[in-house]
Protein backbone atom coordinates (compact mmCIF):
# COMPACT_ATOMS: atom_id res chain seq x y z
CA UNK A 1 0.00 0.00 0.00
CA UNK A 2 1.20 3.35 -0.77
CA UNK A 3 -0.53 5.27 1.62
CA UNK A 4 -0.78 3.83 5.49
CA UNK A 5 -0.43 7.72 7.42
CA UNK A 6 -2.70 8.32 9.67
CA UNK A 7 -2.05 12.21 9.75
CA UNK A 8 -1.38 14.48 7.17
CA UNK A 9 1.68 17.01 8.94
CA UNK A 10 3.76 18.22 6.48
CA UNK A 11 5.43 17.49 2.86
CA UNK A 12 9.38 16.97 4.41
CA UNK A 13 8.44 13.16 5.55
CA UNK A 14 6.45 12.04 3.02
CA UNK A 15 8.02 9.74 0.47
CA UNK A 16 7.74 10.50 -3.26
CA UNK A 17 5.32 7.53 -3.74
CA UNK A 18 3.28 8.92 -1.33
CA UNK A 19 2.82 12.68 -3.04
CA UNK A 20 2.47 10.69 -6.27
CA UNK A 21 -0.49 8.59 -4.12
CA UNK A 22 -2.58 11.87 -2.93
CA UNK A 23 -2.00 13.43 -6.92
CA UNK A 24 -3.26 10.01 -8.17
CA UNK A 25 -5.79 9.84 -5.84
CA UNK A 26 -7.09 13.49 -6.71
CA UNK A 27 -7.74 12.72 -9.97
CA UNK A 28 -10.31 10.42 -9.41
CA UNK A 29 -12.18 13.28 -6.79
CA UNK A 30 -11.23 15.95 -9.78
CA UNK A 31 -13.58 13.92 -11.82
CA UNK A 32 -16.51 13.48 -9.27
CA UNK A 33 -16.76 17.37 -8.94
CA UNK A 34 -17.34 17.53 -12.59
CA UNK A 35 -20.78 15.31 -12.23
CA UNK A 36 -24.06 16.31 -11.73
CA UNK A 37 -24.30 14.47 -8.33
CA UNK A 38 -20.78 15.97 -6.99
CA UNK A 39 -21.12 13.62 -3.89
CA UNK A 40 -19.72 9.86 -3.14
CA UNK A 41 -20.59 8.35 0.12
CA UNK A 42 -16.50 7.18 1.22
CA UNK A 43 -16.18 9.46 4.49
CA UNK A 44 -20.39 8.78 4.98
CA UNK A 45 -20.95 8.57 9.05
CA UNK A 46 -17.85 10.18 9.97
CA UNK A 47 -17.10 13.59 11.55
CA UNK A 48 -14.42 16.16 10.29
CA UNK A 49 -13.92 19.36 12.65
CA UNK A 50 -12.42 21.91 10.95
CA UNK A 51 -10.17 23.76 13.87
CA UNK A 52 -9.03 27.29 12.00
CA UNK A 53 -7.35 28.87 15.34
CA UNK A 54 -6.05 31.18 12.75
CA UNK A 55 -8.39 33.01 10.06
CA UNK A 56 -8.81 31.79 7.34
CA UNK A 57 -12.03 31.62 4.41
CA UNK A 58 -10.72 29.79 1.49
CA UNK A 59 -8.76 26.81 2.83
CA UNK A 60 -11.60 26.33 5.48
CA UNK A 61 -14.57 26.65 2.83
CA UNK A 62 -12.53 24.13 0.55
CA UNK A 63 -12.02 21.78 3.30
CA UNK A 64 -15.48 21.64 4.18
CA UNK A 65 -16.92 21.29 0.81
CA UNK A 66 -14.08 18.27 0.51
CA UNK A 67 -15.82 17.06 3.86
CA UNK A 68 -18.92 17.59 2.76
CA UNK A 69 -18.54 16.39 -0.93
CA UNK A 70 -17.65 12.90 0.67
CA UNK A 71 -20.82 13.07 2.76
CA UNK A 72 -18.95 13.43 6.26
CA UNK A 73 -20.75 15.89 9.12
CA UNK A 74 -18.79 18.79 9.33
CA UNK A 75 -18.18 21.20 12.15
CA UNK A 76 -16.21 24.37 12.20
CA UNK A 77 -14.57 25.84 14.80
CA UNK A 78 -13.26 28.90 14.47
CA UNK A 79 -10.87 30.92 17.29
CA UNK A 80 -12.89 33.90 17.63
CA UNK A 81 -15.71 32.57 18.74
CA UNK A 82 -14.40 29.42 20.67
CA UNK A 83 -13.24 28.98 23.74
CA UNK A 84 -9.78 29.45 23.23
CA UNK A 85 -10.97 32.95 23.71
CA UNK A 86 -12.24 32.17 27.62
CA UNK A 87 -8.69 30.56 28.25
CA UNK A 88 -9.20 26.90 27.38
CA UNK A 89 -5.76 25.67 25.90
CA UNK A 90 -5.34 23.83 22.93
CA UNK A 91 -4.80 20.52 24.01
CA UNK A 92 -8.68 21.06 25.79
CA UNK A 93 -10.16 22.28 23.14
CA UNK A 94 -8.80 19.19 20.66
CA UNK A 95 -9.80 16.69 23.47
CA UNK A 96 -13.00 18.30 23.84
CA UNK A 97 -13.76 17.84 20.08
CA UNK A 98 -12.69 14.10 20.05
CA UNK A 99 -14.97 13.56 23.09
CA UNK A 100 -17.53 14.33 20.44
CA UNK A 101 -16.02 11.78 18.79
CA UNK A 102 -14.50 13.60 15.90
CA UNK A 103 -12.49 11.26 13.33
CA UNK A 104 -10.72 13.87 11.68
CA UNK A 105 -9.10 17.13 12.27
CA UNK A 106 -8.09 19.43 9.91
CA UNK A 107 -6.25 22.28 11.77
CA UNK A 108 -5.04 25.54 10.65
CA UNK A 109 -2.55 27.67 13.72
CA UNK A 110 -0.10 30.38 14.16
CA UNK A 111 2.75 28.58 15.44
CA UNK A 112 4.48 26.40 13.71
CA UNK A 113 4.02 22.48 14.60
CA UNK A 114 0.39 22.92 15.89
CA UNK A 115 -0.82 19.74 14.18
CA UNK A 116 2.29 17.61 15.25
CA UNK A 117 1.23 18.49 19.14
CA UNK A 118 -1.84 17.48 18.70
CA UNK A 119 -1.19 14.35 16.81
CA UNK A 120 1.18 13.22 19.91
CA UNK A 121 -1.95 12.61 21.62
CA UNK A 122 -5.32 12.53 19.73
CA UNK A 123 -6.97 9.31 18.57
CA UNK A 124 -8.60 10.97 15.42
CA UNK A 125 -6.65 11.93 12.03
CA UNK A 126 -4.75 15.76 12.14
CA UNK A 127 -4.59 17.12 8.42
CA UNK A 128 -2.46 20.07 8.78
CA UNK A 129 -3.82 23.34 7.16
CA UNK A 130 -1.26 25.35 7.87
CA UNK A 131 1.00 26.25 11.05
CA UNK A 132 2.37 29.64 11.34
CA UNK A 133 5.59 30.05 8.34
CA UNK A 134 6.30 26.09 8.53
CA UNK A 135 4.06 24.13 6.65
CA UNK A 136 0.78 24.28 4.30
CA UNK A 137 0.79 20.74 2.73
CA UNK A 138 -2.43 20.50 0.95
CA UNK A 139 -1.54 23.73 -0.68
CA UNK A 140 1.92 22.28 -1.98
CA UNK A 141 -0.20 19.42 -3.05
CA UNK A 142 -2.81 21.05 -5.12
CA UNK A 143 -0.35 22.78 -6.51
CA UNK A 144 2.04 20.09 -7.86
CA UNK A 145 -1.51 18.67 -9.28
CA UNK A 146 -1.99 21.36 -11.44
CA UNK A 147 1.53 21.70 -12.27
CA UNK A 148 1.20 18.07 -13.48
CA UNK A 149 -2.19 18.34 -14.74
CA UNK A 150 -0.95 21.26 -17.13
CA UNK A 151 2.26 19.90 -18.17
CA UNK A 152 2.12 16.85 -17.82
CA UNK A 153 4.79 16.36 -15.44
CA UNK A 154 6.93 17.98 -12.77
CA UNK A 155 10.16 16.39 -13.08
CA UNK A 156 12.82 18.62 -15.24
CA UNK A 157 10.59 21.91 -15.00
CA UNK A 158 11.61 25.30 -13.50
CA UNK A 159 9.78 26.37 -11.25
CA UNK A 160 10.32 29.93 -10.07
CA UNK A 161 8.40 31.35 -6.68
CA UNK A 162 8.36 35.18 -5.97
CA UNK A 163 7.37 36.89 -3.35
CA UNK A 164 7.63 36.76 0.40
CA UNK A 165 9.70 33.35 1.05
CA UNK A 166 10.80 33.99 4.76
CA UNK A 167 7.15 34.21 6.71
CA UNK A 168 5.19 31.91 3.84
CA UNK A 169 4.53 28.25 4.70
CA UNK A 170 3.38 27.50 1.37
CA UNK A 171 6.71 28.57 -0.16
CA UNK A 172 8.28 26.01 2.66
CA UNK A 173 5.69 23.39 1.61
CA UNK A 174 5.90 23.81 -2.18
CA UNK A 175 9.95 23.50 -1.86
CA UNK A 176 9.63 20.12 -0.37
CA UNK A 177 7.00 19.15 -2.63
CA UNK A 178 8.76 20.26 -6.22
CA UNK A 179 12.12 18.66 -5.39
CA UNK A 180 11.10 15.71 -4.24
CA UNK A 181 9.50 15.63 -7.10
CA UNK A 182 12.45 16.41 -9.80
CA UNK A 183 11.63 20.24 -10.23
CA UNK A 184 14.43 23.20 -10.36
CA UNK A 185 13.34 25.49 -7.78
CA UNK A 186 14.26 29.16 -7.97
CA UNK A 187 13.10 31.66 -5.34
CA UNK A 188 13.27 35.46 -5.30
CA UNK A 189 12.15 38.60 -3.60
CA UNK A 190 13.17 41.06 -1.24
CA UNK A 191 16.45 40.22 0.04
CA UNK A 192 14.65 40.63 3.32
CA UNK A 193 12.17 38.28 2.82
CA UNK A 194 14.48 35.60 0.89
CA UNK A 195 17.41 34.60 3.22
CA UNK A 196 20.58 32.99 1.32
CA UNK A 197 19.93 29.76 3.38
CA UNK A 198 17.02 28.58 1.67
CA UNK A 199 20.08 27.29 -0.76
CA UNK A 200 20.36 24.72 2.00
CA UNK A 201 17.01 23.45 0.84
CA UNK A 202 18.05 22.63 -2.75
CA UNK A 203 17.01 25.73 -4.32
CA UNK A 204 18.65 28.40 -6.49
CA UNK A 205 18.21 32.14 -4.55
CA UNK A 206 18.49 35.47 -6.56
CA UNK A 207 17.15 38.92 -6.17
CA UNK A 208 16.94 39.45 -9.75
CA UNK A 209 13.57 38.89 -11.00
CA UNK A 210 13.71 39.10 -14.79
CA UNK A 211 16.53 36.13 -13.77
CA UNK A 212 14.49 34.98 -11.63
CA UNK A 213 11.58 34.44 -14.22
CA UNK A 214 14.20 33.58 -17.49
CA UNK A 215 13.36 30.21 -18.55
CA UNK A 216 10.99 29.30 -16.12
CA UNK A 217 8.07 27.14 -16.79
CA UNK A 218 6.20 27.79 -13.66
CA UNK A 219 6.26 30.92 -12.11
CA UNK A 220 4.12 31.19 -8.07
CA UNK A 221 3.73 34.27 -7.09
CA UNK A 222 3.10 34.87 -3.02
CA UNK A 223 1.59 37.69 -1.53
CA UNK A 224 3.37 39.47 0.98
CA UNK A 225 1.54 38.50 4.22
CA UNK A 226 1.90 41.88 5.97
CA UNK A 227 0.03 39.76 9.06
CA UNK A 228 2.96 38.09 9.57
CA UNK A 229 5.76 40.63 9.71
CA UNK A 230 6.74 42.16 12.72
CA UNK A 231 8.45 44.99 11.51
CA UNK A 232 8.38 46.43 7.71
CA UNK A 233 10.65 44.15 5.65
CA UNK A 234 10.95 46.53 2.43
CA UNK A 235 10.48 50.33 1.98
CA UNK A 236 6.78 50.17 0.03
CA UNK A 237 4.48 48.64 -1.51
CA UNK A 238 5.50 50.63 -4.75
CA UNK A 239 8.73 49.72 -4.13
CA UNK A 240 7.93 45.77 -4.52
CA UNK A 241 5.59 46.32 -7.01
CA UNK A 242 8.58 47.84 -9.35
CA UNK A 243 11.07 45.91 -8.31
CA UNK A 244 9.45 42.31 -8.17
CA UNK A 245 5.55 42.62 -9.24
CA UNK A 246 4.88 40.65 -11.96
CA UNK A 247 4.31 43.22 -14.89
CA UNK A 248 3.24 42.54 -18.47
CA UNK A 249 6.53 43.91 -19.64
CA UNK A 250 8.65 41.06 -17.14
CA UNK A 251 6.25 38.17 -18.15
CA UNK A 252 6.47 39.75 -22.27
CA UNK A 253 10.59 38.12 -21.66
CA UNK A 254 9.28 34.78 -20.31
CA UNK A 255 8.98 31.75 -22.31
CA UNK A 256 5.26 31.78 -24.00
CA UNK A 257 4.09 28.71 -21.88
CA UNK A 258 5.27 29.51 -18.74
CA UNK A 259 2.34 29.37 -16.73
CA UNK A 260 1.53 31.74 -13.82
CA UNK A 261 0.42 30.38 -10.09
CA UNK A 262 -0.64 32.11 -6.94
CA UNK A 263 -2.22 30.94 -3.62
CA UNK A 264 -4.36 33.39 -3.01
CA UNK A 265 -5.62 35.71 -2.39
CA UNK A 266 -4.15 38.09 -4.98
CA UNK A 267 -3.44 41.48 -4.62
CA UNK A 268 -4.35 43.03 -7.79
CA UNK A 269 -1.55 45.71 -8.86
CA UNK A 270 1.14 44.34 -5.90
CA UNK A 271 2.88 41.29 -6.40
CA UNK A 272 0.68 41.04 -10.50
CA UNK A 273 -0.78 42.75 -12.57
CA UNK A 274 -4.48 42.36 -13.19
CA UNK A 275 -4.93 41.82 -17.30
CA UNK A 276 -2.13 38.56 -15.81
CA UNK A 277 -4.06 37.58 -13.14
CA UNK A 278 -7.39 37.05 -15.68
CA UNK A 279 -5.41 36.07 -18.64
CA UNK A 280 -4.75 32.30 -20.16
CA UNK A 281 -1.34 32.53 -18.66
CA UNK A 282 -2.82 31.85 -15.25
CA UNK A 283 -3.99 29.01 -13.81
CA UNK A 284 -5.07 30.56 -10.51
CA UNK A 285 -8.74 29.64 -10.91
CA UNK A 286 -7.52 26.00 -11.68
CA UNK A 287 -5.56 25.49 -8.11
CA UNK A 288 -9.32 26.61 -6.62
CA UNK A 289 -10.59 23.80 -8.15
CA UNK A 290 -7.96 21.41 -7.77
CA UNK A 291 -7.26 22.11 -4.09
CA UNK A 292 -11.18 20.69 -3.65
CA UNK A 293 -10.12 17.64 -5.09
CA UNK A 294 -6.84 17.41 -3.37
CA UNK A 295 -8.38 17.78 0.02
CA UNK A 296 -10.71 15.13 -0.75
CA UNK A 297 -8.26 12.62 -1.79
CA UNK A 298 -6.49 13.98 1.31
CA UNK A 299 -9.37 12.94 3.55
CA UNK A 300 -10.04 9.88 2.20
CA UNK A 301 -6.27 8.61 2.60
CA UNK A 302 -6.16 9.66 5.67
CA UNK A 303 -9.43 7.98 6.89
CA UNK A 304 -8.18 4.66 5.93
CA UNK A 305 -7.62 1.62 7.71
CA UNK A 306 -9.37 3.61 10.55
CA UNK A 307 -12.02 1.03 11.80
CA UNK A 308 -15.83 1.44 12.96
CA UNK A 309 -16.13 3.13 16.15
CA UNK A 310 -13.13 1.15 18.47
CA UNK A 311 -14.89 -0.24 21.65
CA UNK A 312 -12.57 -0.80 24.38
CA UNK A 313 -13.17 -4.21 25.75
CA UNK B 1 2.63 -21.51 -8.46
CA UNK B 2 2.12 -25.38 -7.88
CA UNK B 3 -1.32 -25.68 -7.18
CA UNK B 4 -2.96 -23.91 -10.38
CA UNK B 5 -5.31 -25.18 -12.07
CA UNK B 6 -6.01 -24.14 -15.73
CA UNK B 7 -9.93 -22.63 -15.66
CA UNK B 8 -10.20 -20.63 -19.05
CA UNK B 9 -7.13 -19.92 -21.72
CA UNK B 10 -6.63 -17.79 -24.18
CA UNK B 11 -8.69 -19.30 -26.74
CA UNK B 12 -11.73 -20.06 -24.47
CA UNK B 13 -12.01 -16.56 -22.96
CA UNK B 14 -12.31 -15.34 -26.52
CA UNK B 15 -14.88 -17.72 -26.89
CA UNK B 16 -16.57 -16.94 -23.13
CA UNK B 17 -16.91 -13.50 -24.38
CA UNK B 18 -17.93 -14.03 -27.65
CA UNK B 19 -20.93 -16.09 -26.65
CA UNK B 20 -21.76 -13.16 -23.61
CA UNK B 21 -21.89 -10.79 -26.57
CA UNK B 22 -24.47 -12.89 -28.64
CA UNK B 23 -26.58 -12.89 -25.36
CA UNK B 24 -26.54 -9.53 -24.78
CA UNK B 25 -27.29 -8.85 -27.99
CA UNK B 26 -30.40 -11.41 -27.80
CA UNK B 27 -31.57 -9.95 -24.60
CA UNK B 28 -31.08 -6.28 -25.52
CA UNK B 29 -33.02 -6.13 -28.95
CA UNK B 30 -32.87 -1.97 -28.66
CA UNK B 31 -29.14 -1.68 -29.49
CA UNK B 32 -29.24 2.06 -29.07
CA UNK B 33 -29.73 2.24 -25.48
CA UNK B 34 -27.05 -0.35 -24.14
CA UNK B 35 -23.99 1.12 -22.21
CA UNK B 36 -21.15 -1.12 -21.00
CA UNK B 37 -19.55 -0.18 -17.57
CA UNK B 38 -16.49 -1.99 -16.80
CA UNK B 39 -15.31 -2.08 -13.01
CA UNK B 40 -11.66 -1.79 -12.62
CA UNK B 41 -9.26 -3.49 -13.71
CA UNK B 42 -10.02 -6.48 -15.56
CA UNK B 43 -13.60 -5.12 -15.90
CA UNK B 44 -12.25 -2.42 -18.04
CA UNK B 45 -10.43 -4.92 -20.41
CA UNK B 46 -13.65 -7.07 -20.85
CA UNK B 47 -15.98 -4.07 -21.25
CA UNK B 48 -13.41 -2.86 -23.87
CA UNK B 49 -13.71 -6.10 -25.46
CA UNK B 50 -17.21 -6.72 -25.52
CA UNK B 51 -18.26 -3.16 -27.01
CA UNK B 52 -15.72 -4.00 -29.75
CA UNK B 53 -17.83 -7.55 -30.47
CA UNK B 54 -21.27 -5.86 -29.90
CA UNK B 55 -20.14 -2.58 -32.51
CA UNK B 56 -19.72 -5.85 -35.03
CA UNK B 57 -23.28 -7.53 -34.17
CA UNK B 58 -24.98 -4.30 -34.35
CA UNK B 59 -23.23 -2.36 -36.59
CA UNK B 60 -23.26 0.30 -34.23
CA UNK B 61 -20.72 2.18 -32.35
CA UNK B 62 -21.48 1.07 -27.94
CA UNK B 63 -21.02 3.30 -25.65
CA UNK B 64 -17.96 2.34 -23.26
CA UNK B 65 -17.14 3.49 -20.10
CA UNK B 66 -14.57 2.39 -17.05
CA UNK B 67 -15.53 2.88 -13.69
CA UNK B 68 -13.34 2.87 -10.30
CA UNK B 69 -15.75 1.74 -6.83
CA UNK B 70 -13.95 2.29 -4.63
CA UNK B 71 -15.35 5.48 -3.33
CA UNK B 72 -18.28 3.41 -2.83
CA UNK B 73 -16.59 0.02 -0.90
CA UNK B 74 -18.03 -1.01 2.48
CA UNK B 75 -14.79 -1.36 4.04
CA UNK B 76 -12.81 1.73 3.36
CA UNK B 77 -12.73 2.25 7.30
CA UNK B 78 -11.26 -1.45 8.19
CA UNK B 79 -8.00 -1.28 5.75
CA UNK B 80 -6.26 1.39 4.10
CA UNK B 81 -7.35 3.50 1.56
CA UNK B 82 -7.34 1.95 -1.98
CA UNK B 83 -5.40 3.00 -4.98
CA UNK B 84 -8.51 5.02 -7.25
CA UNK B 85 -8.51 5.27 -10.92
CA UNK B 86 -11.10 8.25 -12.43
CA UNK B 87 -14.49 7.21 -13.34
CA UNK B 88 -14.80 7.76 -16.87
CA UNK B 89 -18.56 7.67 -18.07
CA UNK B 90 -18.37 9.21 -21.49
CA UNK B 91 -22.16 8.99 -22.01
CA UNK B 92 -25.51 10.15 -20.05
CA UNK B 93 -26.52 7.03 -17.90
CA UNK B 94 -30.31 7.67 -17.86
CA UNK B 95 -32.50 6.13 -20.36
CA UNK B 96 -29.27 3.92 -20.77
CA UNK B 97 -29.82 -0.31 -20.59
CA UNK B 98 -26.72 -0.05 -18.71
CA UNK B 99 -24.67 -3.37 -18.90
CA UNK B 100 -21.86 -3.48 -16.07
CA UNK B 101 -18.96 -5.67 -16.22
CA UNK B 102 -16.18 -7.53 -13.84
CA UNK B 103 -13.93 -10.42 -13.95
CA UNK B 104 -15.08 -12.13 -11.24
CA UNK B 105 -18.03 -12.40 -9.35
CA UNK B 106 -17.56 -13.34 -5.80
CA UNK B 107 -19.12 -11.80 -2.62
CA UNK B 108 -21.15 -9.57 -5.00
CA UNK B 109 -19.82 -6.50 -2.70
CA UNK B 110 -18.31 -4.81 -5.91
CA UNK B 111 -21.63 -5.14 -7.71
CA UNK B 112 -23.61 -3.28 -4.90
CA UNK B 113 -20.75 -0.55 -4.96
CA UNK B 114 -20.74 -0.24 -8.82
CA UNK B 115 -25.05 -0.05 -8.92
CA UNK B 116 -24.95 2.63 -6.01
CA UNK B 117 -21.76 4.43 -8.16
CA UNK B 118 -23.82 4.12 -11.57
CA UNK B 119 -26.93 5.32 -9.35
CA UNK B 120 -24.79 8.68 -8.92
CA UNK B 121 -24.71 9.22 -12.29
CA UNK B 122 -28.20 9.22 -13.09
CA UNK B 123 -30.99 7.01 -13.37
CA UNK B 124 -30.88 4.33 -15.98
CA UNK B 125 -33.51 2.22 -17.45
CA UNK B 126 -32.05 -0.74 -16.58
CA UNK B 127 -28.90 -2.14 -14.95
CA UNK B 128 -27.54 -5.76 -16.35
CA UNK B 129 -24.22 -7.80 -14.86
CA UNK B 130 -21.68 -9.56 -17.12
CA UNK B 131 -18.84 -11.51 -15.59
CA UNK B 132 -16.36 -13.39 -16.77
CA UNK B 133 -16.47 -15.67 -14.13
CA UNK B 134 -18.93 -16.32 -11.07
CA UNK B 135 -17.15 -18.79 -8.21
CA UNK B 136 -20.01 -18.58 -5.96
CA UNK B 137 -19.85 -17.72 -2.25
CA UNK B 138 -22.65 -14.14 -2.50
CA UNK B 139 -22.89 -12.39 0.51
CA UNK B 140 -25.90 -10.27 -1.02
CA UNK B 141 -28.79 -11.39 -2.92
CA UNK B 142 -27.00 -10.47 -6.54
CA UNK B 143 -26.98 -12.67 -9.36
CA UNK B 144 -25.28 -12.25 -12.70
CA UNK B 145 -27.42 -11.76 -16.31
CA UNK B 146 -24.11 -12.54 -18.51
CA UNK B 147 -21.44 -15.48 -17.27
CA UNK B 148 -18.64 -16.68 -19.18
CA UNK B 149 -17.49 -19.57 -16.88
CA UNK B 150 -19.10 -20.63 -13.23
CA UNK B 151 -16.51 -21.77 -11.52
CA UNK B 152 -17.43 -24.26 -7.97
CA UNK B 153 -14.68 -22.71 -4.98
CA UNK B 154 -13.30 -23.15 -1.90
CA UNK B 155 -13.22 -19.83 0.44
CA UNK B 156 -9.49 -20.42 0.55
CA UNK B 157 -8.88 -20.48 -2.97
CA UNK B 158 -8.15 -18.11 -5.50
CA UNK B 159 -9.13 -16.78 -8.64
CA UNK B 160 -6.67 -14.66 -11.11
CA UNK B 161 -7.60 -13.21 -14.48
CA UNK B 162 -4.88 -12.10 -16.38
CA UNK B 163 -5.01 -10.25 -19.75
CA UNK B 164 -3.29 -9.57 -22.71
CA UNK B 165 -4.10 -5.83 -22.21
CA UNK B 166 -1.59 -6.75 -19.22
CA UNK B 167 1.02 -7.95 -21.35
CA UNK B 168 0.40 -11.59 -20.28
CA UNK B 169 -1.78 -14.11 -22.08
CA UNK B 170 -5.05 -14.29 -21.46
CA UNK B 171 -6.07 -17.32 -18.74
CA UNK B 172 -7.88 -17.48 -15.55
CA UNK B 173 -6.15 -20.05 -12.85
CA UNK B 174 -7.68 -21.45 -9.68
CA UNK B 175 -5.09 -22.22 -6.83
CA UNK B 176 -5.10 -22.44 -2.86
CA UNK B 177 -4.77 -19.71 -1.13
CA UNK B 178 -1.11 -18.97 0.78
CA UNK B 179 -0.28 -22.69 -0.55
CA UNK B 180 2.82 -24.82 -0.87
Amino acid sequence: MSWNRKHLLDIQSLTVEEIVTVLDTARAFKAVGERAVKKVPALRGKTVVNLFVEPSTRTRISFELAAQRLTADVINFSAEFSSLKKGETLKDTARNLEALNADIIVMRHSASGAPHFLARFLRASVVNAGDGAHEHPTQALLDAFTVREKKGKIAGLNVTILGDILYSRVARSNIWALTKLGARVTLCGPATLVPKVFEQMGCRVTYNVDEAIEGADIINLLRIQHERQRKTMFPSIGEYTSLFGLTKARLARTKPEALIMHPGPINRGVEIDSEIADSSRSVILDQVTNGLAVRMAVLFLVNGGKGPQEVAA
Amino acid sequence: MPNATMILNAAAMERALTRIAHEIAERNENSAEVALVGIHRGGVFLARRLAGALSGIWSLAVPMGSMDIGMHRDDLDRQPAPTLQPTVIPFDVTGKTVILVDDVLFSGRTTRAALDAIMDLGRPKRIQLAVLIDRGHRELPIKADFVGKNVPTALDERITVRFREEGSADEVTLEKKGGA
